[in-house]
């Protein structure tokens, strides 16, 4: 009879283990009820659960951590405070595949807030631990793993180092091989976050095999996976020119254009920064984009968009008529110049525009026919107006005057220029009137009207220039 | 008479004297004059002496020096003229060559500016290929934006039907769970109002559907109740459940061929794994057999781990005495060696009990014999 109550005082500890391990998990699942379990010191309460003789409760103890953890930063802190770490990691690779998952899931958790945070997390040793999980069978493990990866490696170099050591790359371009689709995404953004910081982490990706097997599921027609495999690329390639060819020899060229026609605009915008990775290195590189018609695929992607989405496409322009002449005229055959104009006039926020303006001067700044076709299309008024705006940026202001210095000291089609005369500001003006003086057919009323503007300004570039025209 | 000579001689003397000694105060100064005079005279003479030696002996000298330099002058004319008429064919060809080089190099610079210039214009910054690839470009690019309007469309296209399949289903399935609002011959159903030319499309979707049975009870898979579900596929393996049926009228198969009906079960036989495995612990019947589980759990009935190896007991086994055997020198001997005290002290006799019957000799070998494990036989 004792042995029956006895066992009996067994069951029901258990019991309550269980049930409270689960009301917590419950619990921490709602925001309102955080706090009250904050005060009641829940951390030190569910640290002995973790190394409960029961597996189900150690499970609930670990995803209720993992669930107050993801709330706050505080209660991240906390955790890692109470020792948790050691406990959580320790018995691991004996663990069963729901264990490990609330785990990973923990250390994600944590790891998110900060990059102390994730600092600590590496140091307790969980990244050997996390590495093990990618290599378990279950794919809600992996992806497990492979997300607090990615949220480890996010904040800076050296922990993206860390990860790399612990010989991450390889596992998560398997990964990236399987046929489940959160897995796939989750492992290509942890890529993206691994080569986001320097050229040697892109290069090991690189090393790993990624761009081939990344390369290949762009066509894919789940839309959050293509942002993950466009920012993962675009990262890779922004470093270096060896690497942005190694991207483009993977044959993203035609297949990469239906990503900026794609209805997601995330996905769009991503495409767009790809390009623009690839086309601001060289203008070899720039001149494959042009023949390939992605200049034409950029600039609709522009006209459709709105907002931030933009700013990578208008870029791209910019710098593929940087590098030479004939790619500023080819842009403007493609009709490159109203979109940005309208980007212009149109958008609110200045460094959209400021992008705008220095696209629209790296245009117009190589000859006098690149300075005509932009001043035809009206655009030195604008620029003008936002230069002289005073509620406009510094930023802008300045990208402004230079566009318009560029494209001024060009251009000679004078009617586009005469609108600028009645409004110019003095540092503007010299430019202006530099241009009519050098024009041999220019008027008597003009010459009239040009000395008027030097005999105001007194002071020796106008006269270097009253000089030069008579 | 002497005397008088004497002293008229001394007073013409006298006289004389003082005749001199007026005269000496101008005598003096003439002295003094003439000499001055001739002094005088004689410096003159002498710088018109030196004059005329001096101008004589530069007229000499003059004369020595032009004949000397007409010489010179002479010589070195000569001279020179020799020199530069020896090194005047030098110059004249030097001069010449210069004048070719300068003239073929303003020619070399006529030729290679119109070649350069044909070339760059040509093959360089050519205008025309440069017109010819912008064209090319726009071309492709009218091209491009067609293949992605095609795409776009295409994509649209797909979303459109996708989305009319889906309401077409919708519809399919409400026409099917509403079949009892079908018209009878009696009484029109409400699609089908007496007042309309013609039924009501919805009266002819229901006339097409078939009725719904009723709904089965969903079979829950094995799988349903994870916390994580089977990886891409919504179903779980297929396991074969119903034998596949063969054609009725088939022919019999000639030949040493068993029946085929107990081939196919036998090869069709499901799996079946142990209670253990064949539910997860947190299915319903799973949790119901959660307590005796735990029963088990509780109370094993092996209670010794599985030991690694046969011998192992033997380093790690060790026998521990009771309290009540052990004194102070070790293990008492009894229990292991004998099991009955013996007193011989007390004994009224000096021999032991004596056996009255043999001993059966089978028994006799009991804890005697031993085999190879060393198990007692």
């Amino acid at each position: 009879m004792s042995q029956r109550q006895v066992l009996q005082v067994f069951e029901q500890y258990q019991r309550a283990r269980s049930q409270f391990a689960q009301a917590v998990a419950d619990f921490a699942a709602r925001p309102q009820s955080i706090d009250t379990l904050r005060s009641a010191g829940v951390v030190c309460l569910l640290r002995p659960l973790l190394l409960d003789v029961v597996p189900s409760i150690r499970q609930t103890a670990a995803l209720a951590l993992g669930r107050l953890a993801d709330y706050d930063v505080e209660l991240a802190e906390a955790v890692v405070k109470a020792g948790i770490l050691p406990q959580l990691i320790c018995s691991l690779p004996e663990e069963n595949r729901y264990y490990k998952k609330a785990a990973a899931f923990v250390l994600r958790a944590i790891a998110k807030h900060s990059p102390q945070l994730a600092q600590a997390i590496v140091q307790s040793g969980a990244l050997g631990m996390l590495v093990i999980c990618l290599e378990d069978f279950d794919p809600g493990v992996k992806e497990g793993a492979s997300w607090a990866f990615g949220y480890i490696a996010r904040h800076n170099p050296e922990l993206s180092q860390a990860v790399v050591d612990a010989g991450a790359v390889p596992l998560l371009v398997l990964c990236i091989q399987e046929p489940e689709i959160a897995l796939k995404r989750i492992a290509a953004s942890t890529l993206s976050d691994i080569s986001k910081h320097s050229p040697e982490l892109a290069q090991t990706v690189v090393a790993a095999g990624a761009i081939a097997y990344l390369a290949q599921m762009i066509p894919n027609p789940d839309a959050k996976l293509k942002r993950q495999v466009l920012s993962a690329l675009s990262q890779i390639a922004k470093h270096s020119v060896d690497l942005a060819e190694l991207v483009v020899e993977a044959e993203i060229f035609p297949v990469v254009l239906t990503c900026l026609k794609d209805s997601d605009e995330y996905v769009k915008k991503n495409g767009a920064t790809l390009i623009r990775e690839i086309a601001k290195h060289t203008p070899e590189l720039s001149q494959l984009i042009v023949n390939s018609g992605g200049v034409a695929a950029v600039i609709d992607c522009i006209g459709s968009c709105r907002g931030t989405v933009r700013l990578p496409g208008i870029m791209t322009l910019g710098y593929v008529a940087a590098h030479s002449e004939n790619l500023s005229m080819a842009v403007i055959v493609s009709k490159g110049i109203p979109p940005l104009c309208v980007c212009l006039i149109e958008e609110h926020e200045d460094h959209i525009k400021a992008a705008a303006a220095w696209a629209l001067g790296q245009i117009g700044r190589h000859t006098a026919e690149h300075a005509r076709h932009v001043a035809v299309a009206n655009v030195l008024p604008t620029l003008l107006d936002i230069f002289v705006d005073t509620c406009s940026s510094e930023d802008l202001k300045v990208k402004a005057k230079k566009a318009l210095k560029n494209i001024l000291q060009k251009c000679t089609y004078l009617p586009a220029l005469e609108p600028l005369l009645h409004e110019a500001p003095p540092s503007i003006m010299k430019y202006i009137i530099g241009q009519y003086s050098k024009d041999p057919q220019a008027s008597p009323s003009k010459t009239v009207w040009i000395l008027f503007f030097c005999l105001i300004q007194p002071d020796t570039v106008s006269f270097g220039i009253c000089h030069n025209s008579f | 008479m002497a005397a008088a000579s004497c002293g008229r001689e001394q007073g013409a003397s006298m006289a004389a004297l003082a005749r001199l000694q007026e005269r000496l105060e101008g005598l003096r100064e003439e002295y003094f004059l003439t000499n001055r005079a001739i002094d005088e005279d004689r410096k003159r003479k002498y710088k018109a002496a030196v004059k005329i030696q001096r101008w004589f002996r530069a007229c000499r000298v003059q004369v020595c020096l032009r004949h000397l330099t007409k010489m010179v002058i002479l010589i070195q004319k000569w001279w020179r003229g020799y020199l530069r008429r020896k090194h005047f064919r030098e110059i004249v060809e030097r001069a010449y060559f210069i004048k070719k080089l300068k003239f073929y190099n303003e020619m070399a610079v006529r030729i290679q500016k119109t070649w350069r210039g044909y070339y760059v214009r040509k093959y360089i910054h050519n205008f025309y290929a440069l017109k010819k690839y912008l064209k090319a470009v726009s071309m492709n690019n009218e091209f491009v934006r067609h293949e992605l309007q095609e795409y776009t469309e295409m994509k649209e296209n797909g979303e459109k039907m996708k989305d009319l399949e889906k309401k077409d289903k919708e519809k399919k399935y409400q026409a099917r769970k509403m079949h009892y609002l079908l018209s009878t011959k009696q009484i029109p159903g409400i699609y089908n109002s007496p007042l309309r030319k013609s039924p009501d499309p919805m009266e002819l979707l229901l006339r097409k559907s078939k009725p719904l049975t009723h709904r089965k009870q969903p079979v829950k898979s094995p799988f349903a109740d994870e916390l994580y579900g089977w990886p891409t596929c919504k179903e779980p393996p297929a396991f074969v459940t119903s034998l596949p049926l063969l054609p009725a009228d088939r022919r019999k198969p000639q030949g040493p061929f068993r029946d085929p009906a107990e081939v196919l079960r036998q090869r069709y036989k499901p799996l079946e794994p142990t209670l253990r495995a064949r539910e997860s612990m947190y299915s319903a019947p799973g949790k119901a057999r959660e307590p005796t589980r735990r029963e088990e759990w509780r109370n094993p009935i092996h209670d010794n781990e599985f030991l690694p190896f046969s011998s192992y007991h033997k380093n790690y086994e060790k026998y521990e005495p009771s309290l009540f055997k052990s004194d102070k020198y070790g293990q008492g001997a009894y229990g292991t060696k004998y099991f009955r005290e013996v007193y011989p002290k007390k004994w009224i006799a000096d021999k032991d009990f004596e056996t009255l019957f043999p001993s059966i000799a089978l028994f006799e070998k009991f804890g005697k014999t031993y085999s190879s494990t060393g198990q007692i036989v």
